[in-house]
């Protein structure tokens, strides 16, 4: 039972974009697109899960004044990973992820959960805590994704709902995503308080 | 339940993560690197042929230095099967965009018409400088088409500079640039078309010598 909620903490009640507003900077920066924020998402799910499951491990093994350093070249060598995989299978994903993919390592939420749930807890629970954190920013970023395709270009996932000129080209842009972001936080909030 | 913070168990505990980490990242590189070069040249295979009409077969791409320039711009000379160049694919850039540095991918008919072009890699504002993808391929309205036109003929600049394009609506300094990068393709392949035909003929003896 506790693994389970251990899970679904990262889905809502810690959601890492709407509660703890950990990783800011790419949420906003890859939600253009609907399909932007799936594969952002899942990249860093990936990371997550793979550092979170080795930190665990490792963490009885390392000083604890060395132990950042440490965990940030884990994090590093699977962002790595992440990357020379996605060129080499997904180019036209990496293409449009570009740089963002790198910024992975400097995610507070990895390093974040690295060092608050991951080198504190077993490996079963770190697994589905960064299985969950991870899912819970993919959700999020593909929320806001489709929040702004919709009302910036009028399509989502490729799927036409009303014309491109009737778009609001602010949602698309920069403040589009403040915006945004602020509304489904606030309305998050909201159901979770009901 | 950590271990002790002295010297040498943070030199080896450093030592070891780190060598780890490049270990499997070296093995990781190797794996995939046959996969990034092959996606890499069908990406660059793709955006060529998009921009020319169909051939049989790409010829080796080569390296061009425009006069006073500082930057190459490379060529892919598309064959028919007697391996004649019937058009040929430039890749181009320009340095004038609204974010900066841009690439396109220009190709060019054998009498210097537009066959088509892409847009390889852009940093302009989503919505407004990135509409150049489609903008100046639309056949609906020959105003912005630059498909079809020779740059030396048609006064490919937009109209605010006395050109004969329409620039994107609120996006005219992507346009500007854009129509710079695609001059700059066409100065180069047409410098170095006359030069071809200049001297072919000797070209071929020198090489029928060398090869005897």
């Amino acid at each position: 039972m506790k693994q389970i909620s251990v899970l679904l903490n990262g889905l809502m009640k810690e959601n890492p974009v709407f509660v703890l507003l950990l990783g800011m900077c790419p949420t906003l920066g890859v939600s253009s697109s609907a399909i932007n924020g799936i594969g952002m998402g899942l990249a860093t799910t990936f990371v997550l899960v793979m550092s979170n499951i080795l930190v665990s491990l490792v963490s009885g093994f390392i000083p604890d004044k060395v132990r950042i350093p440490s965990y940030v070249v884990i994090i590093a060598t699977f962002v790595t990973i992440v990357q020379l995989g996605m060129q080499a299978y997904v180019p036209a994903l990496y293409a449009s992820l570009g740089l963002f993919i790198p910024l992975i390592v400097v995610n507070c939420i990895v390093l974040g959960r690295a060092e608050a749930f991951a080198s504190k807890n077993n490996v079963i629970s770190s697994t589905l805590d960064g299985l969950g954190m991870g899912l819970g920013f993919t959700f999020a970023l593909t929320l806001l994704g489709s929040v702004r395709e919709i009302l910036g270009t009028g399509k989502v996932f490729g799927l036409t709902l009303f014309p491109e000129n009737y778009g609001s080209l602010i949602f698309v842009l920069a403040p589009g995503a403040f915006i945004a972001l602020g509304y489904l936080i606030a309305i998050i909030n909201k159901i979770k308080k009901a | 339940m950590a271990k002790e913070s002295n010297f040498k168990n943070m030199v080896i505990a450093l030592f070891a993560v780190t060598f780890v980490a490049s270990a499997s990242l070296g093995v990781v590189n190797e794996f995939t690197k046959g996969a990034i070069e092959k996606a890499n040249i069908e990406a660059q295979n793709k955006a060529v042929a998009a921009v020319l009409p169909p051939f049989d077969k790409l010829g080796a791409s080569f390296k061009v230095l425009p006069e006073g320039e500082t930057d190459t711009l490379i060529f892919f000379p598309a064959l028919d099967k007697d391996s004649i160049t019937i058009a040929t694919a430039v890749k181009s850039y320009t340095k004038k965009g609204f974010s900066g540095l841009f690439t396109v991918m220009v190709g060019f008919s054998a009498d210097g018409k537009i066959t088509g072009y892409n847009i390889l890699e852009h940093h302009e504002t989503p919505g407004l400088g990135s509409k150049m993808a489609l903008w100046f391929s639309n056949e609906e309205k020959p105003g912005q088409n630059v498909i079809g036109k020779n740059p030396a003929a048609d006064n490919l600049m937009v109209k605010k500079d006395g050109g004969s394009v329409d620039a994107i609506t609120a996006a005219t300094i992507s346009s500007r640039a854009f129509l710079e990068s695609v001059q700059r393709a066409y100065k180069a392949w047409k410098s170095h078309t006359d030069q071809q035909n200049s001297v072919p003929k000797q070209n071929g003896t020198n090489q029928e010598g060398t090869n005897s």
